[in-house]
């Protein structure tokens, strides 16, 4: 006997909660309790009185899943609403990354110079090392670390993706 | 404002909620409240003899009642033993309330005495759970947990207090019904949604009404609004396990339960449906059989207060998002507005007539041993014969799918069984908690020789409240169902579900100081029930039936609602493996 595999998207979800504790361990333990998958998940408090956090999901399911995911967070006694900005239209979605790259020579400026590309600042720098700081889409920082790869990449740091909907309501 | 300690404000708030009866245990982290408890002039305590038991006794109490079930245990493993109670109460949609005590705040974390992360270790088994870290918000916290646990859809939810929070002090005055910033059920059904139901169930030729918990849950309301919508319908009425007795079943429209061991009609019906209207029930892989074959010709309305039940398992056409009684009550209207008369379901009956002429719940008796099924019968007609009120309890296996199918429910509220979870041990206890309930009630709890053993310590409470519930074992001497699955899938390897060295079960009676009865014959099985009936307090029967019976009929996991086995005759003793790996 063989285990079955659907096909799935990818889905970035946005999530207003509770500044609550545990709330973090409600949320990611209902994907693992579920089966449900987690690609990157952020949290902070937006709110001037700390009282509200914004949790970004990315994940991806097949689309009956998806709403299955969706259904299941929204029920959650903390959470305030759920938002699913790959489907609620156009939106914006960024990450950031540090990425810290070693060498020397021809190296060090092909480093400086594919940063320069892609809009990435130096924030560190040693005669022997930079760190870079991009934010992009997942994809745009995807490729500037696979680029540093050849070139002397030591080490990354991700945030993982921020996304909020485009135009003037609220996601 | 006077202050007062955490415990004193517990059970203020106890008070104010209309909390009459408390299921607990205590132990070193809960003794401040239980200090508060002492010789309470209205708050009964029911001491009980394991954790377990009291979640249990909660469930029972909960269901046969309508009000919330409320359990007090200590940390650690008072809590830790408590789980399978609140998982069975989440699964179930029981509304229930659990107080666990926990080490002192500064304490926490740090591995000490009786320590355990309750909050985190009943996080996914409750709908909402709280650790409280101030006397000052405890207030506000027991009274949004009851209002969680009692709305949308029930459920346990747990309320973690450290010991100092129980002694510190602080104001309390009770809340008022402030709107929660989160959590807004929806209760009432959108209009629209209503309209589009209204016009289905008019245009349907093979209309079914699937219903389950979600109509008991919604209140003895709601069960009246089925009988409503089923009259005007003409529909013929299915139900799962959880949902008996929200339509009689003494009604010529009611086809018995659906499902894996429910009647051939049922299944067929559903099977051959063009409109399945599915009230407060979940398509339920019990149910749902093979999902890709469930009922393929059928439109689909499902009515649920958790949207998360809808499109779950089976995608459905119409989605009521709702409280199931307000829903009812507004198909209703509409059916009513536009003077709907019942369509001419003539064909139907007569193809369900013809189902029901295949009697699948027939069974072959040899007048040596007794059958499980007479067992059940007359239990159902004895008791019936009493005008009393009963309310009848299971644990989980072979005895509690006899009980679903030969015994016949009326009313909601009086059948009382573990579904979700399949909890053996259940039912013991919530006959305890029904019985708290319903003083003047008989509740008898119909269990078999392996399930009864899982919470029989709990004899010493009935015998200590002098609660008179009757156990009725149905004794084969196996896990039934057990044996039944390696008989039909292993090739009757029967690897460990004999139940050896089983107790003398009459003289274990005895020793609680209850009556203990034992039926060996069918020629002593009327007399015996009869004997358990009149006998005050609490009894215990031994009724030894056959061995090796199998509960038919029954829909092997991974089949369709058309590949029933009716009879032991159909069955090859082995299963493939994309069988066997579905439970």
């Amino acid at each position: 006997m063989h285990i079955a595999e659907e096909k799935t998207e990818r889905h970035v979800l946005s999530l207003t909660v509770a500044n609550e504790a545990g709330i973090l361990a409600r949320i990611a333990g209902l994907f693992t309790a579920r089966g449900y998958n987690i690609d990157s998940l952020t949290v902070a408090d937006i709110t001037a009185d700390h009282s509200i956090s914004r949790i970004t999901v990315v994940t991806n399911g097949p689309p009956r899943v998806i709403d299955q995911i969706i259904a299941q967070l929204d029920r959650l006694v903390p959470v305030h609403k759920v938002a699913d900005l790959t489907d609620n239209g156009p939106f914006v979605e960024r990450e950031l990354a540090l990425v810290k790259v070693a060498g020397t020579g021809e190296h060090r400026i092909e480093a400086l110079r594919l940063a320069e590309v892609f809009r990435a600042k130096v924030v560190d720098t040693t005669t022997e090392s930079f760190v870079f700081e991009i934010t992009g889409t997942t994809e745009k920082v995807d490729t500037f670390v696979n680029l540093m790869r050849g070139i002397g990449l030591v080490e990354v740091g991700r945030t993982g993706v921020v996304g909020i909907i485009r135009g003037k309501d609220a996601s | 404002m006077a202050e007062r300690s955490g415990a004193d404000i517990l059970v203020q708030c106890l008070v104010d909620l209309g909390v009459e009866v408390v299921f607990g245990y205590p132990g070193g982290a809960v003794l401040p409240i239980y200090d508060a408890l002492y010789n309470h002039p209205t708050i009964k305590h029911i001491l009980v003899r394991h954790e377990q038991g009291a979640t249990h006794m909660a469930e029972g109490y909960a269901r046969s009642t309508g009000k919330p079930g409320v359990v007090l245990v200590t940390s650690g493993p008072g809590a830790t033993n408590a789980i399978t109670g609140i998982t069975d109460a989440l699964m179930d949609s029981i509304p229930m309330v659990v107080i666990t005590g926990q080490v002192a705040t500064h304490l926490i974390g740090t591995d000490a005495f009786q320590e355990a992360d309750t909050v985190g270790l009943t996080r996914h088994c409750t709908k909402h759970n709280y650790l409280v870290k101030s006397p000052a918000k405890l207030g506000a916290i027991i009274h949004e947990a009851f209002h969680i646990a009692t709305s949308g859809r029930p459920g346990p939810v747990v309320i973690d207090i450290p010991k100092d929070v129980q002694v510190a002090t602080a104001p309390y005055s009770k809340p008022d019904a402030n709107e929660h910033p989160s959590y807004r059920p929806q209760v009432k059904p959108d209009a629209a949604a209503v309209a589009r139901a209204v016009e289905m169930i008019a245009q349907a030729e093979r209309p079914i009404l699937y219903t389950g918990g979600g109509v008991i849950n919604a209140g003895p309301e709601a069960s009246a609004l089925l009988r409503e919508l089923a009259e005007m319908t003409g529909a013929p009425v299915t139900s799962t396990l959880m949902g008996l007795g929200a339509f009689p079943a003494s009604s010529p429209q009611w086809l018995g339960m659906l499902g894996m061991h429910g009647t051939y009609e049922a299944n067929m019906a559903m099977n051959r449906a063009d409109l399945i209207i599915c009230l407060g029930a979940r398509f339920d892989d019990r149910v749902t059989g093979r999902l890709d074959a469930f009922s393929p010709e059928s439109k689909k309305i499902h009515v649920d207060i958790d949207r998360s039940s809808i499109n779950k398992n089976v995608v459905v056409d119409l989605p009521i998002v709702a409280d199931v009684g307000g829903a009812m009550a507004e198909i209703i209207a509409g059916l009513k507005a536009q003077a709907h008369k019942p369509a001419d379901l003539t064909e139907w009956w007569s193809r369900i007539t013809g189902w029901r002429a295949r009697k699948s719940l027939g069974y072959i008796e040899d007048g040596i041993e007794i059958m499980p099924q007479r067992a059940i019968a007359d239990l159902f007609t004895a008791t019936r014969a009493t005008g009393k009120d009963v309310i009848i309890t299971t644990e989980v296996g072979q005895h509690q799918m006899w009980a679903a199918q030969h015994y016949h429910f009326d009313d909601p509220n009086k059948w009382l069984t573990s579904g979700g979870l399949g909890t053996m041990g259940y039912g013991f206890p919530a006959a305890i908690g029904a019985q708290m309930g319903n003083p003047d009630s008989l509740v008898v709890c119909i269990a078999g020789d392996a399930s009864i053993q899982m919470n029989i310590q709990e004899l010493g409470t009935a015998t200590q409240y002098r609660l008179p519930v009757k156990i009725f074992i149905l004794n084969n001497e196996y896990m039934g169902m057990v044996r039944q699955w390696q008989e039909l899938t292993y090739e009757s390897r029967y690897s460990n579900s004999y139940s050896d060295s089983l107790p003398d079960f009459v003289k274990l009676a005895e020793a609680y100081g209850w009556t203990g009865i034992r039926i060996e014959g069918p020629q002593e099985l009327e007399a015996g029930i009869r004997q358990m009936i009149e006998t005050p307090g609490p009894v215990m029967v031994d009724c030894r039936v056959a061995r090796l019976s199998n509960c038919f009929p029954m829909i092997p996991s991974g089949a369709a609602h058309t590949d029933m086995l009716l009879d032991p005759s159909q069955v090859s003793g082995t299963m493939n493996d994309e069988a066997k790996a579905l439970v």
